[in-house]
């Protein structure tokens, strides 16, 4: 521990001590805290171990690109693993583990690893453990890999609400630059949101400082915000902007205090990225050791929470930026020697040794920094804090399209002007003085006025590169183990665009997204290649900018709101009457009723075919056709006609896709010459009405038919069986005298009544519909004469069973996506049809005319029901399937299994035994006609 | 070539590692090849390969517009397998999967290969027969799938989201022990290694232009590093395949679109099998290096840019989390886009087309990664002999005319 | 998150939008006339363009069918339209 808490300095609450432990190591910090800035000024220095050798890492940068500061954190009771020290407020009672280490950070016995580094090179493994099959290896490897540790007890709850919001400027950062555009913008009257990833606005001039229009920087930070206010828009602290995506739209996450999350989509007429920059690391030998900080780092902490980085620091530099950092650690106590590698430097602060000309090639120590060599000279210090330059965040331009060029001046990849819907401005834009980014903000935001002034700290710097030649261990990435060795290897190999260099070392895929490394990675390949850095390529920026939590893009889509099922309207009378739900077809229905599955499925359907079955049809969809042009619509997009159909008549039909495969069946009902009612299956409502309209809007005159889906504007409930008719009498309608496969409009109580005479179960059935809202009154009349007369509710299990007794197909079920209608036995309309109807030529291809296509045939087994999925097998071939199982159950009727099956040329085996085959084992069954019960339909009439 | 083991690891590393060589050599284009390879990813170097090593052809040249393996072989979740209904479709991926078995010793270059098995989960009783449709299908032809009970999943897979408030519990499913995942760089690089090694020219940073045809038969390619002479020529290329196709006037049954990949942060392990659930469309396997990496459905918006866009990630990840609450810990880390050929029914296209010498290996959608052997050795096989091999026969483009699909989806009612 | 602007409604959301078919093509008919290769390539076949596509596309909240001209790299809306339908 070489860090300490200045008496005064920093925004943190000393009355108010905030007690922790790291590694179980008890520790104190206040509150305001970071988890890092408590760290480092009364914690150890190794919070953690590399990924791949597991040397010891400390606290190295000051916000979302820290890459060493991952801990598993422990708070009410729940673990939440790889938290950022840097950018997490510290807590009561917080337990901080380090992560990658066994048994903790300052023992981890895995540190041998590193004894072994130089036989583990960038892509050791593709080199390996093929001896004895990866699998053999894999195990070791994985347990070694990986950071944190999941809690499976914590499942943090789906309650991040996402947010809609729309403004006329994005301003994203809230540095100089960013307050700069936001001000100028909302003077014009504009909707100006204002995000910045800080607890605070301000951006580096929080612990930099400074003076705005001669006043301190807060004023102009103050009017700000207020001006923002003021004109409508708004200020977003703690919410990092992570996406940007198609068509000026953005992805925000939000984080509120002892609220949720926020996930914000923000879509915006323009938009200003001033998100600043980070500075790079120096490469020198060791350069990972804890102990060595980013300089500015230092500067954060030690203004922001009074936490000193050291007491005796070495700062490396080739720029003026840290000048004020080791002036402000000379202040605040510390011995510093700055060491510039140019020639010509600023003055030296007071109080502290410079030396010129010269660069750190090695840091010593063997857990922790404790000394360096400077050109030959060792230097004794316990931190060492260093400045390569600087990187703009540009990542957002990028992942919004836009181009980079190298800029000269501050030695670093800035965005291309106009390459990108996104004007990019400060810091982010290479302009590192204050003056140049309050210029360039106030211009991004139409400022006509002058812009605020600021007298311009220096920030020239000489562009420092990774030096191949060096000796020792250099790190480029410090969480992922990329050393300047494996560039060097890497580019030997061939491996030598940005994206293999990327894939082949791991370069830039450690959790602070490549920020920390990229630069260095690819100035680094450039040397080594002989290519300029603009040769050699950037790789692709991505969303997201930071790591976002699962659950804020998950939002709260989860449970029933991840995909919500549809509803009964009647679904509480049918838990009243013992109904357990299931899912079919995106609905909940009525599965069964009573407490065991198969006692009510079979009680029911027997009860159903002596006495009578009620059930909810409500599903079914309902579209209207309705106009002059209905029947010509209608016999285009149907297999079967229906402008031959009478008003108050129904007929069954098919409704085939393009490509001639059955999409859905059911029955039209014709009310009116010019009034149609499709009815589609539940779950193909939707895609029925797409091929309707679009043939209407395509193909026939719009303004002659018309659609209209009515699914959920009528409840409808099905009696069925012989003893249907007396229950309607008895439950008080008078039912019109129609025939099987009729329809009738008429009222109940004053109340529209539709009757349609159809069937699913091969009994006689009427399916009784009246507006939703009239369904628990239609329930309650049948409920009562059903009883009477012995009849029940059926659930789909009981249905379904008595639709596979009739051979009656269920899409989807018995058919699949070859399934054409000869195939089930309808293969009238093709050959008699002269009329061009939708999926007609599709039903003549070369495979369609095939006779051996699979076609729809019943199976009789012995006395057990064949499982469905069974496939039927080839006589003597048992390595080819002639088809499978569709549907099977156990008759209660029949009192013997029955089956559905579509089998190859399957028409031409009734009568013939086959093998059926599932899961190793074999059943003989016979084949037969789909239909096995009442082949004649004479129950329809009853 | 450079042979490649622990000995030469450890030789190598008291020597500084001063004695490795290029991985493949970056060759220029010569004036003509026997054949040209257009699309340097894993299909492209595989059918490289074993055009060199199968059928002895190596004046061969593998065109390639970026880098290699930047297409979808490195933008997928890295999942193989052959769980698959019909039998031509067991055929083609369960001979990848073979191949795969033995590509690291094959390759002298470790691919990763692991075994760990894929449990397809199913949610209703209907789903269930449906596994069972599918599993049987495996089974009569001859690879090892079978059904897995909720018990076994839940032992397997003990995160599972089994609570009474999931939205879709797991009933078990279609298991596969041979399916995995694989490491998708190295399956390129291994491939391209080889194949150089056989005397291959890979090139990178080549355009092809335009194709040359001269009375039906195609005579050479224009590239921006200047033409090259050829007679044969086989387009691997993903999306990018109808736009090169269009250049011998052929059109394609192919939309594009954009398929996303997610990689959370890297935690010690707790998955151990590659996982498709159903009710969610979402994927999950868990790397070697401790991210989760998962997928789910394709963007809705037909597409040539590699580029996700949010409503599918927000479906995908509340997908994932529907699956396992405990994952809601986890942070996104990285999210990509590959843009993939979807054919209607979903199977590739394998075949001779337009002009005499041009062939295609295309439309493998979002599973072409566990087709690279199979796809390599296909390909080749069409580009030496001209014929078929009796794998491939069945994707060849004329299965559209004959109305002969080979559509997963429609036939086990589960989209692959 | 893109915007497609349907005819009927305005611009709208990307989630409510379903592509249908490229643009252009004539359905072959009457069915006798048509060989398997012309049904095939009416059913099947696409040119996938990269940049410029004619779409049709269906706004599924209000059943609008039309016709969107865009860019399949940039994914820039350049102009939509209504079906034109056929009057009678």
């Amino acid at each position: 521990m070489s860090g300490w808490r200045h008496p005064e300095l920093g925004d943190v609450d000393r009355r108010k001590p905030v007690w922790f432990t790291f590694d179980g190591q008890p520790l104190s910090g206040f509150a305001g805290d970071t988890l890092a800035s408590a760290l480092l000024a009364g914690g150890p220095r190794i919070l953690g171990r590399s990924f791949k050798y597991h040397r010891p890492r400390g606290l190295w940068g000051l916000g979302g690109e820290e890459p060493n500061a991952i801990l598993d954190v422990t708070f009410d009771g729940k673990t939440t693993p790889n938290v950022r020290a840097t950018t997490e407020k510290l807590r009561n009672g917080m337990v901080l583990q380090s992560v990658n280490a066994a048994p903790d950070a300052a023992r981890d016995r895995f540190g041998l690893l590193d004894l072994a580094h130089r036989f583990l090179p960038a892509g050791f493994y593709y080199k390996t453990f093929m001896a004895l099959g990866w699998m053999r290896w894999e195990p070791l490897i994985r347990e070694m890999a990986g950071l944190g540790k999941l809690d499976a007890t914590h499942h943090p709850p789906a309650d991040t609400p996402v947010m809609n919001a729309a403004c006329d400027l994005l301003v994203i950062g809230a540095g100089p630059a960013g307050l700069a555009a936001a001000a100028a913008a909302a003077r014009n009257g504009r909707q100006v949101w204002l995000v910045d990833e800080a607890r605070a606005v301000g951006g580096s001039l929080r612990w930099r400082g400074g003076e705005i229009d001669g006043a301190p920087w807060t004023d102009f930070a103050a009017t700000t915000c207020n001006a923002v206010k003021a004109a409508g828009g708004r200020i977003l602290t703690d919410t990092v902007l992570w996406g940007a995506f198609d068509h000026g739209s953005y992805a925000a996450w939000q984080r509120r205090e002892d609220q949720t999350n926020v996930h914000w989509r923000i879509r915006a007429q323009n938009v200003v990225l001033a998100a600043g920059a980070i500075e790079r690391p120096l490469w020198f030998a060791n350069n990972d050791l804890p102990g060595i900080m980013s300089c500015e780092a230092a500067l954060h902490h030690l203004v922001l929470y009074g936490a000193v980085a050291g007491r005796r620091i070495v700062i490396g530099c080739a720029g003026d930026a840290p000048y004020a950092v080791a002036a402000a650690l000379a202040k605040a106590g510390c011995q510093v020697t700055l060491v510039d590698a140019r020639k010509d430097t600023p003055p030296a602060p007071d109080g502290m040794r410079i030396i010129r000309g010269a660069k750190i090639t090695r840091a010593h120590g063997h857990r922790e920094v404790g000394a360096v060599t400077v050109d030959g000279t060792h230097l004794d210090c316990d931190t060492v804090l260093v400045s390569g330059g600087f990187t703009p965040s540009v990542h957002l331009h990028c992942q919004a399209g836009g181009k980079l060029d190298l800029d000269k001046a501050s030695d670093s990849l800035i965005p291309r002007a106009g390459t990108s819907p996104i004007r990019t401005v400060g810091a982010a834009n290479g302009a590192f003085g204050l003056a140049a980014a309050l210029e360039q903000g106030h211009a991004a935001g139409s400022g006509a006025a002058p812009a605020p002034r600021a007298v311009d700290r220096g920030w020239a710097l000489d562009p420092i590169r990774p030096d191949p030649g060096i000796k020792g261990r250099v790190w480029i990435d410090p969480q992922n183990d990329v050393t300047l060795k494996d560039v060097r290897i890497a580019a030997q190999e061939g491996y030598q665009s940005v994206e293999h260099l990327k894939r082949y070392t791991t370069l830039g895929m450690a959790t602070d997204q490549g920020r920390n490394a990229n630069f260095a990675g690819l100035a680094a390949m450039a040397v080594l290649t002989d290519r300029t850095i603009a040769e050699t390529g950037t790789t692709t920026y991505r969303p997201p900018f930071t790591p976002v939590p699962l659950s804020v893009i998950g939002g709260m889509r989860r449970g029933e709101a991840f995909s919500p099922p549809k509803r009964l309207a009647l679904e509480p009378q049918h838990r009243t009457c013992g109904a357990k739900f299931r899912e079919y077809g995106g609905w909940l229905r009525p599965a069964y009723y009573g407490e065991d599955e198969a006692t009510a499925q079979q009680d029911e359907a027997r009860t159903a075919r002596q006495a009578a079955g009620l059930y909810d049809a409500s599903p079914l969809g309902k579209i209207e056709v309705i106009g002059p042009g209905a029947a010509e619509l209608l016999d285009f997009c149907g297999y079967v006609r229906m402008s031959t159909l009478k008003p108050g008549r129904a007929r069954y039909g098919f409704m085939l896709s393009e490509a001639g495969i059955v999409h859905d069946d059911g029955v039209v009902l014709r009310l009116a010459e010019d009034r149609f009612i499709v009815s589609a299956s539940s779950s193909h409502v939707g895609s029925v009405r797409l091929i309707l309209e679009e043939a209407r809007q395509d193909r026939f005159d719009p303004s002659r038919v018309f659609l209209h889906d009515v699914t959920a504007h009528w409840a409808t409930l099905t009696v069925s069986g012989p003893l249907a008719r007396a229950i309607l009498a008895d439950a008080g309608f008078s039912v019109p005298d129609i025939p099987h496969m009729s329809v009738a409009e008429t009222r109940w109580k004053d109340i529209p009544f539709r009757i349609a005479r159809v069937s699913f179960t091969g009994d006689a059935s009427w399916e009784l519909s009246v507006p939703a809202r009239y369904g628990g009154e239609l329930h309650a009349v049948l409920d009562a004469a059903g009883t009477a007369h012995g009849a029940r509710w059926i659930g789909l299990e009981a249905l379904m069973l008595l639709r596979a007794e009739k051979g009656y197909v269920l899409i989807g079920k018995d058919t699949d996506g070859v399934t054409m209608p000869h195939d089930l036995g309808w293969g009238g309309p093709r050959a008699s049809r002269q009329d061009e109807y939708f999926g007609r030529r599709s039903l003549f291809t070369p495979e369609a005319n095939r006779n051996d296509r699979r076609q729809l045939v019943g199976l009789q087994s012995t006395n057990v029901p064949l499982p469905t999925g069974a496939h039927i097998l080839a006589p003597g071939d048992t390595r080819r399937s002639l088809g499978f199982v569709t549907s099977s159950y156990y008759s209660p009727t029949l009192d013997r299994a029955i089956a559905l099956a579509m089998i190859n040329g399957g028409r031409s085996l009734v009568g013939q035994d086959v093998t059926v085959f599932n899961l190793g084992e074999t059943y003989l069954a016979r084949v037969t006609d789909a239909c096995a019960y009442d082949p004649k339909g004479e129950r329809l009439h009853g | 070539m450079q042979r490649y083991s622990a000995f030469s690891l450890l030789r190598e590393g008291l020597s500084g590692h001063r004695g490795w060589r290029p991985a493949w050599t970056k060759a220029k284009p010569k004036s003509a090849y026997d054949a040209v390879i257009v699309g340097g990813g894993g299909h492209g170097l595989a059918t490289a390969y074993y055009l060199a090593e199968n059928h002895g052809l190596t004046r061969v040249a593998v065109l390639e517009r970026g880098w290699i393996g930047g297409g979808n072989t490195g933008r997928n979740t890295t999942a193989v397998r052959s769980n698959y209904f019909y039998p031509e479709s067991v055929a083609l991926y369960d001979l990848s999967l073979r191949l795969y078995e033995g590509l690291s010793k094959e390759l002298n270059y470790n691919v990763m290969l692991s075994q760990r098995g894929m449990l397809i989960a199913a949610h209703t009783p209907a789903q269930m027969e449906i596994c069972a449709r599918i599993a049987n299908a495996m089974q009569i032809n001859g690879v090892d799938g079978r059904l897995m009970s909720a018990d076994e999943a839940q032992r397997r897979i003990p995160l599972l989201n089994q609570t009474e408030g999931a939205r879709f519990k797991c009933l078990g499913g279609v298991w596969q022990g041979r399916a995995g995942v694989a490491r998708h760089d190295a399956v390129a690089w291994g491939y391209a290694r080889a194949a150089s090694a056989l005397g291959v020219d890979i090139i990178e940073n080549c355009t092809v232009k335009d194709l040359t045809i001269e009375a039906g038969q195609i005579t050479g390619v224009e590239t921006n590093l200047g033409p090259i002479r050829t007679n044969r020529v086989g387009l691997a290329a993903a999306g990018a395949t109808p736009g090169l196709a269009a250049m011998a006037g052929v059109r394609l049954p192919i939309h594009t679109y954009a398929l996303q990949a997610f990689v959370s942060e890297p935690v010690k392990p707790i998955l151990d099998t590659v996982l498709l659930y159903l009710g969610t469309g979402t994927y999950v396997s868990q790397s070697d290096k401790g991210e989760l990496v998962f997928g789910g459905g394709l963007d809705r918006v037909p597409t040539h840019g590699q580029k996700g866009n949010l409503p599918a990630q927000e479906t995908v990840i509340s997908g994932l989390l529907e699956m396992f609450p405990a994952f809601a810990q986890l942070k996104l880390l990285r999210q990509w886009a590959g843009v993939v050929d979807v054919v209607p029914d979903s199977s590739p296209v394998i075949g001779p087309v337009g002009p005499a010498g041009l062939f295609v290996n295309c439309g493998w959608g979002t599973g072409g990664f566990k087709a690279i052997p199979a796809g390599g050795w296909l390909l080749s096989h069409l580009m030496a002999t001209g014929e078929h091999h009796e794998i491939s026969r069945p994707f060849d483009l004329d299965r559209f005319e004959h109305g002969r699909l080979i559509d997963e989806a429609a036939g086990s009612g589960i989209a692959h | 998150m893109q915007i497609f602007p349907c005819p009927f409604c305005g611009p709208r959301d990307e989630t409510e939008f379903l592509f249908a078919a490229e643009a252009g093509k004539t359905r072959p008919e009457p069915a006798p006339d048509v060989s398997d290769a012309v049904w095939a390539d009416y059913l099947y076949g696409n040119d996938a363009p990269k940049g410029t596509a004619r779409e049709v596309w269906v706004h599924l909240t209000c059943g609008e069918f039309f016709v969107m001209t865009r860019d399949t790299t940039t994914r820039e809306v350049k102009s939509c339209a209504a079906l034109p339908g056929k009057a009678s």
